[in-house]
């Protein structure tokens, strides 16, 4: 335990010991700043079904941004100790492959974590100055930040996957980037695609993202989503693991 | 300590070790010598548990470095080829790092990291971040993080390449004090450095190994054993002529320094041949400015192991 909780906490400071972390932060608060602002701005101008905290969790800009970040976080996980070599005293001290597989997953966790932590002072801040409520339960706050960990869980395993099958970052990065965007937009081929039948398009439904999104910040935990997101969290984790071991028989 | 036995590692098309097989005991030190690409890493790497071997085993303290990879790896301290580190940390919290990794008791860190950053010389560093350092800084912390773990048994991939001849003295002078505690297998280019210091040597070559012995029975070995070289105005002698007549010279090579000869001898090894040149030089009224037996070196046995076969087809 004390070596998993060692390799975490090198795994949390590379983070901020890089600027990408910073350069992560602040591209991330800026475009959820200007998501916000435009959708408060947008209902400004004509009554709206929705509450603020609804509309900024289901807006393109918000989509965008999010799907984004992911290859940003977890590019550099495996294929920077791959390209500097560092692999070779990691690997050479009494340390197992799981642990460091899994320190890497819950370090790139905590940093996602962190980028997170801000955007709760937004409704804050609209609560502060319109002197109403920026969501309309308590539940929907609680129901869209868990979507945004579960889903976070599932991108960042697929982001790890992809950093330990190469040892040039800017690769793991597309790989990520274009398996994310397409799981996460997964759900709109029902809408793009007319002739899907039914069945495709219930199906669609039980893994779309922005779907599941939808319910959740509602309030509303299903836990459907749950079951689907912690089981492929835990399958990409476990072939991440696999392609860490290969290492060995590829050399 | 280290037990090789009939170790094999194949890449791609290639075999980098073939058949390996020796043994390094508790308090040697034991120099892994070979030209560029003849499987020094490769072996390292697999009994560091890096990299498994296609097939032979391999084990540390008794423990089998495929099987049980842990326990073998947490009896040993490995400095990699080339040191590769992590550039955005500072040296202090990098080997406090490492320490914890390779299990320090907690309350033991400080102190272990303390000593070796005093033994290895990177006090006045410590604060600096690793990108930053020098060369010969961060071989001294790739060499720090081998020793904070007080392990058994040390192997150090190249630990003097790049460095200053200065810094050489000193990572020598480091090795030979370790080796009164610690087990080592070092791999080195600097043959001088091997005699000083180890008290085996292995010569690997393509992936075999050569020769194990300690440095002056391998020395003993060579047929080449020594050299002679005399200076001397010959007069209108020619030298080279006189001096192959004497009985165990094989051959002269000569060389001019303006009015002076150079000759150097080739002789058969066991042979001192410089009362008799002296002889020869006095009756044949030579003036004599140099005569002296060059020792064999480790050089020179490497030279000749490395280089006998070059007509063999490569594997």
């Amino acid at each position: 335990m004390r070596k998993f909780y060692t390799l975490l906490v090198r795994e949390v400071r590379g983070y901020f010991h890089s600027p990408i972390a910073y350069i992560v932060l602040v591209f991330f608060l800026l475009v959820s700043g200007m998501a916000f602002y435009f959708q408060v701005s947008f209902m400004n101008q004509r009554p709206a079904s929705y509450s603020v905290q609804e509309m900024f969790f289901n807006n393109v800009l918000f989509w965008f941004a999010f799907v984004l970040i992911f290859p940003l976080i977890t590019m550099r996980l495996f294929a920077e100790e791959f390209k500097l070599g560092t692999i070779e005293p990691l690997m050479t001290a009494p340390v197992r492959d799981l642990q460091v597989v899994l320190a890497k997953f819950v370090g790139a966790l905590v940093f996602y974590i962190v980028l997170w932590i801000p955007t709760l002072l937004y409704f804050a801040i609209f609560q502060k100055i319109t002197h109403q409520p920026a969501a309309n339960s308590a539940g929907a706050y609680w129901g869209s930040y868990l979507m945004l960990l579960l889903l976070g869980m599932f991108y960042l395993s697929v982001g790890c996957l992809a950093s330990v099958l190469t040892k040039n970052q800017i690769i793991a990065a597309i790989i990520s980037f274009s398996a994310i965007t397409l799981l996460f937009f997964l759900g709109l081929i029902q809408i793009v695609m007319l002739d899907v039948s039914g069945g495709t398009r219930d199906w669609l439904g039980y893994v779309s993202a922005i779907e599941h999104m939808g319910t959740y910040s509602r309030g509303i935990i299903d836990t459907r989503p749950v079951v689907l997101y912690l089981s492929m969290t835990a399958f990409m984790l476990t072939l991440t693991y696999q392609a860490f071991q290969s290492r060995k028989w590829r050399l | 300590m280290i037990k090789v036995e009939n170790l094999t590692k194949r890449y791609a098309g290639q075999t980098a070790i073939r058949d390996l097989n020796f043994e390094v005991g508790q308090g040697e030190i034991m120099g892994f010598l070979g030209p560029n690409g003849a499987g020094k890493t490769t072996t390292m790497r697999i009994l560091a548990g890096f990299m498994p071997a296609t097939s032979g085993r391999a084990s540390i303290a008794g423990f089998d470095v495929f099987e049980q990879s842990l326990q073998a790896r947490s009896r040993l301290g490995y400095m990699p080829e080339n040191v590769p580190l992590y550039n955005d940390m500072r040296v202090t919290e990098y080997l406090d790092y490492r320490a914890a990794l390779k299990g320090v008791p907690h309350r033991r860190v400080a102190e272990r990291v303390g000593d070796v950053k005093e033994l290895c010389g990177l006090r006045e560093v410590e604060r600096k971040l690793i990108g930053t350092l020098s060369k010969g800084y961060r071989q001294r912390v790739g060499l720090a993080d081998a020793l904070v773990s007080e392990p058994d048994l040390l192997i150090l991939d190249e630990p003097t390449i790049g460095l200053d001849p200065n810094q050489i003295r000193q990572v020598r002078e480091l090795i030979k004090n370790l080796g009164k505690q610690h087990t080592i297998l070092l791999s080195t280019h600097i043959l001088p450095e091997v005699e000083m210091t180890c008290s085996r040597v292995i010569i690997i070559h393509k992936g075999r190994i050569e020769a194990c012995d300690t440095p002056d029975n391998l020395l003993g070995q060579i047929r080449q054993a020594g050299g002679v070289v005399v200076e001397a105005k010959t007069g209108k002698d020619n030298g080279a002529e006189e001096l192959k007549k004497i009985s165990g010279v094989r051959e002269v090579t000569t060389d001019q320094d303006e009015d002076w000869k150079i000759f150097s001898l080739r002789v058969e090894s066991g042979l001192d041949v410089r009362e008799e040149i002296f002889r020869l030089a006095a009756a044949r009224k030579w003036t004599l400015r140099e005569l002296s037996q060059r020792r064999a070196t480790l050089e020179d046995v490497f030279v000749e192991i490395t280089h006998s076969d070059q007509t063999e087809t490569p594997i």
